[in-house]
């Protein structure tokens, strides 16, 4: 099929970039490979007990979903973000307009226009912090948190899908270099601090 | 920098907001039917408060929401957020001057020494 | 090595590890834990600088963040040089080298000095003054003078290799200051389980406690309970402590700046660690513990070296070991001076005290010092001091009960230690926009009205006892915290009370002498009181007349004193008098901290498309386009701008030629009324528009100016494609939502970004579509299945796209829409198999031009915010019939229906070689007197190979009547003359793009 050998050949703007020394505050980033992602506009009732692969599209607004493989991150009253394997794109889009049918919606492919990059380890927080100016203790933004914010001059949606110190940064395509290496820069900026 | 409460989203830094000038100023259904005079009015003239303003805010790096907020012009304080197409409910009239910015500790600073 | 006044014992420095740096190139030796004062005054260094104006020599005044004297350059290896650092706050460590400023040749000998003898010219105001007359002086004679006078030390030559941090944290009690009212406060906070921040500027948490020797706390030693209270907060997780962190700016809603310096103190590279972090604290609650600064007397030539405060006296004792001299005078009006002058007499120094207080007025502290050995002259004041490079003496004289004075007499020493009394510190209070009010028992502005969430507690609000202290800053803590927990603390008394002194009691000719009041900025009692003299009442004109207050310091230890001078002279209370604004910074920032790590390739986003590797590779410069960085032309062989983009041109119009497009703004319009959405935000109708055909739309803001414009098509009946410029990507998108959210939220729409989604690869020319032929699959490429101005999905080398057949050249053309993350391999694809065809990369530069040849305009640059579409000759695409849109009302409005507005059209040189100034203006009659009336400016003027001649558009007045007619445009040397012409210079009937 056509649409195999395409995907198998996405060239993802982080790819070559080489990975940083590890560091004293012991943080990784790491750009994600290639991933399938939705932009979901939808209209519905509240208490529409809508699910896709498992996860409410009624959650509350700034959290995420997930079942392992499938992400949904609520980011506004109207607005997910929708994340899965690159080989479910067409299933999961499938299922999306399935769970939707007859409710005023839009499902835009935004694979590539997104750039997923991971930040994980115990100061995983304090890195992001050196350009979000969340909240991102463990009660403002527990485990299942999502939203869309700032990371320095870019802007992010930041998800929290776990209870592990792993926090996944999407950013726009053309912001990827920038957002990348202002989050390794970070990771040098949280070294030496008495606060950690 | 503001500390801004979105209807939808809590408490969130300015950075993420984008101010849309004065609230409540409904676009005529039919401006073809409004004169001149009228029209330049509400294109161009705004209040400018000192005391209570309404304002629109975006919540444009966030949930991308618009949205109303009573800010005190003077203090900086808002005294509320409500979602677009509602009025406010504390019902503190824009124009108005408060009293006082934030009368909160006025109590503690003013205790006698021990 | 020799440290002739380090004291045998006592201190917090480490003795077993030493330490050296250099002072003007000779070796200081110290220990860890000195600070660069400590370490000199050891070395019984007093003089380290010359002042700002008179040039006069300056020692070390305070020992800590008020400091105004010894300031000092600080090297720490290339690129690290620092000017103006306080002597007082940098932490001593080896291989620093510190050098002191304003003076030339040296600072023993400074030739600068003869401003001293020359004071009487440099009186208040004296710029104001001065540099008046002739005007002709200004530019050759003054302004050089006056820059070369300005500011202190010298800036570093080298960019800062240094790492800078930024960190943003929240919390529910942050606590400024780490001295007993701040650490009970932070107890008290800490225990409640909350969110705790605790910062203090110094090395080391404990503020005063750090050099009390002699109090107690709860039966211990103040140092026991210091020691005890860390290791309770740092066991704690909810506590974050941060030495080496000063707070300084208080901003909205609680939003406190703080930098904390990382790694200055550490001898060692400290591997990739930051130097310093620059901290935003959203705080629940703050509370203020910054503490007091101590004020200077003021009486004739009390800036000598070796005259310090009393309170920093007793610090260089009790915390340095440190005796900044052998035989000490304390001269005071109140009774904080007597503790500094007991310590020293326990180290076994000699010590004088003088006490403008009749012997009645001194409270137990009196019999205390008398008991420990020490002369105290009650009821004196001091006239004047005595040594050059340090002082040698302090002249001091009976008061008599009707202010008098008596006999003089000289009290011979090494050092003084003065106190006037004491000045909470107020600032980050009165940042917050709190209100002050004068509390009269203790002579000083203490917090009243807060504006934010905030409370002060122990001496920043006045509390000075110890006990008070620790009982005010736990119950601060506690309240901050939500909790109502009290606590009472046992401590010594503090030894407080004293009367306030403006200026000292002087037999001398007011007018000849120089009592200091501001250090840094050379500012006499005489100056403020002349300032009043010449009619500034205002606290706010007679800072900024003397500059009393406005140096780096920014008066802390001077701004009670001269409000006190101008009280006086005015005859009014000093809360009459008011106080000067306080404002950010506390202390002097880094421009590294607030920089942090926005440099380099961090200062900016710069936003790259998916081909700009493959740009780069074949040689393209490129353009900063917003923070887009586009591919600007492809310089072959050495080509020049001229060259390659008239290359470009020509291959673009007789071949093929490949252009990178993918930063154009793309927005999907999906739902039910995607059309009547459409037909409310653009000029254009969009009903009828069939799926899978395109059409050019113009959009208006409300005032019916152009805003953006774009092809856009529709993929089915609910779903458009749309395209804005590059620039206006953003700001149309935010104009969509902000109507569809706020004005017609009735209507069924959604929009979604896909800028990034979709890479546009535009190839243009009348070979292009042999080029993409054989790579396309499922689209009927052939003209009449697929026109001008249409859309096709398919495949293009098995990649989905979105195929466009549009031109913004004029040429046959095919806009690819591939996915950005495929958009690399079918450029390469569609470049190798055009190869054939001569196919040619081109630039930015290129398609301005070939717009520019078909008078196709560029939103922001034919247009400027106050242009219509009736200006650019578009009106004709709105329909007569079509009902309201957003800036349609305003298309009636009388000044834009108006006659004589500027209209679109193109210029022709008489000179055909000559390519007018974009921006130029045009006029009728160069004949006509200065101002000449203008009708108008050039918008765009390029070199055309394709015409062999240059090209221009331009806005002029009434343009459309003007066809044919002559026209002026300046030129760099005079004017030039013009041809109006139709705004279309290739292909005017237009055939060649539905090739």
């Amino acid at each position: 099929m056509l649409e195999t050998r395409y995907r198998a050949a996405r060239a993802l703007p982080l790819g070559a970039i080489s990975r940083p020394a590890a560091t004293g505050s012991g943080v990784s980033v790491r750009p994600a490979g290639a991933e399938t992602r939705f932009s979901l506009r939808a209209r519905f009732a509240t208490g529409t007990a809508l699910k896709v692969a498992g996860i409410a599209l009624d959650a509350p607004i700034n959290t995420v979903g997930s079942d392992g493989e499938v992400w949904i991150a609520r980011l506004g009253p109207d607005e997910w973000l929708v994340g899965g394997p690159e080989a479910d794109a067409d299933l999961l889009q499938g299922r999306i307009h399935e769970a939707l049918a007859g409710l005023p919606h839009s499902l835009v492919d935004v694979s590539h226009r997104n750039v997923g990059i991971d930040v994980s380890g115990r100061q995983a927080a304090a890195v992001l912090n050196a350009g979000c100016p969340l909240d991102l203790s463990e009660a403002a933004f527990p485990p299942g948190s999502a939203t869309r914010t700032l990371l320095g001059k870019a802007e992010i949606v930041l998800i929290r899908a776990t209870a592990a110190p792993l926090y996944r940064v999407e950013c726009w395509r053309s912001f990827s270099t920038y957002v990348h290496g202002f989050l390794n820069e970070a990771v040098f900026g949280a070294e030496g601090s008495a606060a950690l | 920098m503001l500390l801004i409460a979105c209807p939808h989203c809590g408490k969130r830094p300015e950075t993420e907001f984008r101010c849309g000038g004065q609230a409540h100023i409904a676009r005529p259904t039919d401006p073809s039917t409004i004169d001149d005079g009228a029209w330049s009015e509400h294109l161009f003239v705004r209040a400018n408060p000192k005391g209570v303003h309404a304002e629109r805010w975006c919540h444009a790096h966030g949930c991308g929401r618009w949205f109303n907020a009573l800010r005190d012009t003077i203090s900086d304080r808002f005294i509320e957020t409500y979602p677009m197409g509602e009025q406010a409910k504390s019902g503190v009239k824009p124009g108005t001057v408060l009293a006082t910015h934030s009368a909160t500790h006025a109590a503690t600073q003013s205790e006698t020494r021990a | 090595m020799a440290q002739p006044f380090r004291l045998s014992r006592g201190g917090r420095i480490d003795r077993s590890r030493p330490i050296v740096f250099t002072f003007n190139g000779k070796p200081v030796h110290g220990y860890a834990g000195d600070t660069v004062a400590s370490a000199l005054l050891a070395n019984g260094i007093h003089l380290v600088g010359r002042s700002f104006k008179y040039h006069r020599p300056r020692g070390i005044l305070s020992h800590g963040p008020d400091e105004p004297s010894a300031l000092l350059s600080v090297d720490r290896g290339p690129g690290r040089i620092d000017p103006n650092n306080r002597a007082s706050v940098v932490e001593a460590r080896s291989g620093l080298r510190t050098t002191s400023q304003n003076h030339w040749p040296s600072l023993e000998f400074d030739v600068g000095a003869v401003n001293d003898l020359l004071s009487p010219v440099f009186v208040a105001g004296f710029y104001y003054k001065t540099f008046m007359w002739p005007r002709t002086f200004w530019d050759r004679v003054y302004e050089p003078f006056i820059r070369a006078a300005a500011g202190l030390g010298k800036a570093p030559t080298v960019a800062d290799p240094d790492r800078y941090a930024n960190r943003h944290a929240h919390c529910d009690v942050l606590i400024v200051g780490a001295g007993p009212a701040g650490l009970a406060a932070a107890l008290a906070a800490a225990r409640t389980g909350k969110r705790v921040i605790l910062a203090d500027e110094g090395a080391e948490p404990g503020g005063a406690l750090l050099h009390d020797t002699t109090s107690e706390i709860d039966g211990r030693p103040a140092a026991d309970w210091l020691a005890q209270t860390l290791a309770e907060l740092d066991a704690r997780e909810n506590v974050i402590l941060l030495p080496r962190t000063t707070a300084f700016g208080y901003y909205n809603h609680n939003h406190v700046a703080m930098t904390e310096r990382v790694t200055d103190h550490l001898t060692s590279a400290a591997g990739q660690a930051p130097r310093e972090r620059l901290w935003q604290v959203r705080a629940e609650q703050v509370v203020l513990a910054g503490g007091a600064h101590e004020r200077p007397l003021v009486f004739a030539d009390n800036d000598r070296p070796g005259i310090l405060l009393a309170e920093s006296v007793r610090v260089f004792l009790n915390r340095y070991g440190v005796a900044p001299g052998r035989r000490l005078v304390f001269a005071t009006s109140g009774a904080s001076a007597y503790r500094a002058a007991l310590d020293a007499r326990a180290a076994g120094l000699d010590v004088t005290l003088v006490d403008l207080r009749l012997e009645a007025d001194c409270g137990p502290e009196l019999a205390q010092l008398r008991a420990a050995g020490a002369d105290v002259l009650t009821g004196h004041t001091v006239v004047g001091s005595k040594g050059r490079k340090r002082v040698t003496g302090l002249i001091v004289a009976p008061v008599g009960s009707d202010g008098r004075c008596g006999g003089r007499r000289l009290l011979a020493c090494d050092c003084v230690g003065m106190s006037g009394g004491w000045t909470p510190a107020v600032h980050l209070f009165s940042q917050s926009r709190g209100k002050l009010a004068y509390d009269e028992a203790i002579d000083a502005f203490v917090p009243s009205r807060s504006a934010q969430e905030e409370r002060s507690a122990g001496a920043a609000r006045g509390t000075y006892d110890l006990a008070a202290c620790l009982g005010d800053g736990f119950a601060a803590g506690a309240a901050a915290a939500g909790s109502e927990a009290r606590q009472d603390f046992k401590a010594t008394a503090t030894l407080t009370g004293f009367q306030p002194v403006r200026i000292m009691p002087t037999d001398a000719d007011p007018t000849k002498v120089r009592a200091f009041v501001d250090y840094q900025n050379d500012v006499t009692a005489k100056d403020i009181k002349l300032a009043v003299r010449e009619g500034f009442q205002s606290i706010e004109h007679v800072k900024r007349y003397t500059t009393t207050g406005m140096a780096t310091d920014q008066g802390k230890t001077s701004n009670m004193n001269a409000l006190g001078i101008v009280a006086g002279q005015l005859d009014k209370a000093l809360p009459a008098v008011g106080t000067t604004t306080f404002r950010p910074p506390y202390t002097p920032v880094t421009f590294g901290a607030l920089v942090g790590p926005a440099r380099h390739a961090l200062f900016d986003p710069i936003r790259t498309t998916p081909i700009h590797e493959w740009a780069e590779a074949h040689g393209a410069l490129f353009e900063n386009v917003a923070l887009w960085r586009r591919a600007w032309y492809f310089p072959k062989d050495g080509e020049d701008l001229h060259a390659a983009v008239a290359r470009e041109c020509k291959a673009v119009r007789e071949g093929v030629g490949i252009f990178d497009a993918s930063t154009l703004g793309k927005i999907e319009i999906v739902g039910r009324d995607a059309a009547e959405f459409m037909n409310r935000l653009y000029i254009n109708p969009w009903t009828k528009l069939a799926p899978g055909r395109c059409r050019y739309g113009l959009m208006l803001k409300e005032d019916g100016y152009i805003l953006d414009d774009g092809v856009v098509a529709r993929v089915s009946d609910t779903c458009f494609h749309v395209t804005t410029t590059t620039g206006g990507a953003a700001r149309v998108l935010a104009h969509m939502e902000d109507y569809l959210q706020t004005e017609w939220p009735e209507l069924e729409v959604f929009l979604t970004s896909t800028t990034e989604q979709w890479a546009v690869i535009a190839l243009q020319g009348p070979k292009a579509r042999d080029v993409i032929a054989p790579l396309v699959d499922g689209i009927d490429l052939s003209p009449e299945a697929f026109p001008h101005m249409a859309m096709r999905s398919g495949t293009i080398c098995g990649v989905p796209t979105r195929l466009f057949r549009v031109s913004f050249t004029g040429e046959l053309g095919f806009e690819i829409n591939v996915p950005s993350d495929h958009a690399r391999a079918v450029w390469e694809a569609v470049f190798e198999a055009g190869r054939a065809h001569g196919i040619t990369p081109y630039g930015t530069e290129t398609m301005h031009v070939l717009r520019a040849e078909k008078g196709y305009i560029i939103v922001g640059q034919e247009t400027d915010g106050t242009v219509t579409p009736d200006d650019v000759g578009m009106a004709g695409m709105i329909p007569k019939a079509k009902g309201d849109f957003v800036g349609k009302r305003s298309l009636a409005r009388p000044d834009v229906v108006a006659s004589g507005r500027k209209q679109l059209v193109g210029l022709v040189t008489d000179d055909p070689k000559l390519v007018l100034d974009e921006g130029a203006q045009i006029v009728t009659d160069t004949g006509q007197p200065i101002p000449m009336r203008m009708l108008g400016h050039v918008t765009s003027s390029y070199w055309s190979a394709n015409c062999g001649r240059s090209i221009a558009l331009a806005l002029v007045e009434g343009g459309r009547a003007r066809m044919n007619g002559h026209l002026h445009v300046t030129t760099p040397d005079g004017f030039t003359r013009v041809t109006v012409c139709e705004p279309v210079f290739f292909d005017v009937k237009g055939e060649r793009i539905h090739a």
